[in-house]
């Protein structure tokens, strides 16, 4: 049987608001296997951007074990945590998060930059990513030269030049509209299913959760399927 | 992360905001700037004042006859009659000395034809003219044989020329002073003032014997000037001077000395530290300006950290490492504080150029304040750019990323 991709063991967070703690996550157990397209659901409030930062490496667990790709996360310093991000993950955020007045050809280069990879190189797979992406004819569009649909797809194939492990969607769809949403979830089954990537998707629209092959529930903190 | 990278990634940062860049650095180029113009100016100075001691002999001494007690009556300095000529002749042979003048001194007033001038005669011998690296503006100096007969003949100052003569020429005329017909051999070329501030062009040179025989009817001498060999040179001599006419003058141990001895070398060097005190001073006040340029650039890098948090927690999300941003703020202030400083030095260098041009100061680019003056500029760069930095690359990544 392959190595699970993420596996979490009784993973427990907790944070102080106003000077009182908040027991954010509370013992939550997660496998998600390669080439799985998974949806995680839940209200505000029920701690899917505690759990996302720590499936994003951004933050470490309280307590509890968290090994992703094989590689065990919780004892990780900052370095090496950034060097996980850039090796292991690929981000997608809901506002976009891409870098300003910089080019979608520039943005994709970024994770490359980081990862010592040559100027030659850093272009080609930019490239290759931005046809596979659909933008291979807005190479230098900065982002507000872009639509939305369009600004997401640089921030997906910025999120894929690496070769990520996982790809970690935070509310992708979150600041589109309907019809470019379609598109996006489109090309995110797309990816799933015909280059086998991973996908972890954080959202709280049921409809868009229905677009993955196994959905799961957080609730005050702790994991249903 | 490579420095070329990392290079570019600064680089194309500084040129988006070329205008705040541009005014930031200019704080460094004002800096640096002054600092190269100052210390220029500082130089230039020196050099003049070196110039203006080489023309005073600056490793001269001078020995005057001094006081005398008898019977607690104290005699003013030169009014008493303790050095001889043979005590020139001993310092003569003592080391490091190069030549000895001896001279005499006269208040008198000359004449010639309708126009009389107050002024001084001094009784010389013609070393006395290289002693003091005086050349001759026409004519000649009067000769050893002169001194040995005792010639009526004079070398005569510029002041003096002017006063008894005006434009005409004054080489081949008599003059008379104290009753005695002198004729001109020589005009000096001008001497300025002393740095005591006499005019040392109002005077008239005759030879020792002249002046002592003729005029005075004394047989001893006022002054010994005395060339050294040179700065260190002129110290030792001093001592061994003092030693030496104190012995020949047979002074106990409890008498004073009954003769002065002036160290032009003290002066020099007196003057030297002065000038560069003075260049010190003009750099110093300069740094300050770079100072203030470095905390431009802290506080321009700071409003930059704070502009850019969520792009910093992008870079942190896609995998750059504390070190990665530290360096592309820190080579942003390098960068700035480096090609403020270029154009710094050639601001700089321009602007003392044409200050010397268009003024009365000279001025000297000196290499070593160019290379000090980048190099404060980079550490300032350093010093100021590394707060900024740090504070950069120490932010949270959740944080930064939920930073409007």
């Amino acid at each position: 049987m392959a190595e699970p991709i993420i596996r979490m063991l009784g993973v427990n967070k907790y944070y102080a608001l106003d000077g009182v703690q908040v027991h954010a996550l509370r013992g939550i157990d997660l496998n998600v296997m390669p080439g799985e397209f998974v949806a995680i659901m839940g209200p505000s409030g029920s701690g899917k951007s505690t759990l996302m930062n720590i499936i994003g490496c951004l933050d470490v667990p309280d307590s509890g074990g968290y090994w992703l790709n094989g590689d065990d996360v919780t004892h990780m310093d900052f370095d090496e945590l950034a060097g996980l991000r850039n090796r292991s993950l690929g981000f997608v955020f809901q506002g976009f998060n891409l870098l300003a007045r910089t080019s979608a050809l520039e943005n994709v280069e970024v994770p490359l930059i980081y990862a010592g990879v040559g100027r030659a190189l850093r272009r080609e797979r930019a490239l290759e990513l931005l046809k596979r992406v659909g933008l291979g004819e807005r190479l230098s569009h900065t982002p507000n030269q872009l639509s939305g649909g369009q600004q997401q797809r640089v921030a997906l194939a910025r999120a894929l030049v690496n070769r990520p492990a996982l790809l970690l969607a935070d509310e992708p769809t979150g600041n589109l509209d309907s019809a470019t949403s379609v598109e996006i979830l489109n090309l995110l089954t797309e990816l799933n299913q015909k280059d086998g990537v991973t996908v972890l998707m954080i959202t709280h629209e049921p409809d868009i959760a229905a677009r993955a092959q196994r959905k799961l529930v957080l609730r005050d903190g702790k994991l249903e399927s | 992360m490579s420095i070329f990278a990392a290079l570019q990634l600064a680089l194309r940062a500084l040129w988006r905001n070329k205008m705040r860049a541009l005014l930031t650095a200019l704080g460094v180029i004002i800096g640096v700037a002054a600092v190269i113009a100052m210390v220029a100016i500082g130089a230039g100075a020196q050099q003049r004042i070196a110039k203006e001691l080489d023309s005073m002999g600056t490793n001269n001494l001078t020995v005057r006859s001094g006081t005398v007690t008898r019977g607690g009556v104290r005699t003013g300095g030169g009014t008493t009659p303790t050095l001889m000529l043979a005590d020139a002749e001993a310092v003569r042979e003592l080391p490091g000395v190069v030549a000895v003048a001896p001279s005499v001194r006269s208040q008198v007033q000359a004449r010639f034809r309708g126009t009389n001038w107050g002024t001084a005669t001094e009784g010389v011998t013609p070393e006395f003219f290289s002693v003091r690296n005086w050349p001759l503006a026409e004519g000649e100096i009067f000769s050893a044989r002169d001194v040995a007969v005792a010639a009526p003949v004079c070398v005569i100052g510029q002041t003096v020329a002017k006063e008894l003569f005006g434009l005409a020429h004054a080489v081949g005329e008599t003059i008379v002073f104290k009753g005695l017909a002198c004729q001109v051999v020589g005009v000096l070329t001008t001497k300025g003032a002393s740095a005591y501030g006499s005019d040392q062009d109002d005077i008239i040179y005759a030879p020792l014997t002249t002046v002592q025989r003729k005029l005075l009817g004394i047989t001893y001498i006022h002054g010994i000037e005395v060339q050294a060999a040179g700065r260190a040179a002129a110290f030792s001599a001093s001592s061994d001077i003092k030693k030496l006419i104190r012995q020949r003058h047979r002074l106990r141990d409890d008498q004073e000395d009954d003769f002065r001895i002036f160290n032009r070398a003290e002066l020099a060097q007196t003057a030297e530290t002065n000038a560069q005190v003075f260049s010190w001073l003009l750099g110093s006040i300069a740094s300050v300006s770079l100072l203030v340029g470095g905390i431009g650039i802290m506080n321009i890098m700071l409003v930059s950290v704070t502009e850019r948090t969520r792009e910093i927690g992008i870079r942190m999300a896609l995998g750059a490492r504390r070190r990665d941003i530290l360096w592309q703020f820190l080579l942003e202030a390098l960068i700035l504080s480096g090609a403020g400083g270029v154009m710094g030095i050639l601001l700089g260098m321009g602007g003392a150029t044409a200050l010397a041009k268009f003024s009365e100061f000279q001025v000297s680019v000196t290499m070593w304040s160019v290379g000090l003056a980048f190099g404060s500029a980079l550490l300032v760069g350093m010093f100021f750019g590394l707060h900024p930095a740090r504070k950069a690359s120490r932010l949270r990544p959740i944080e930064a990323l939920r930073y409007e």
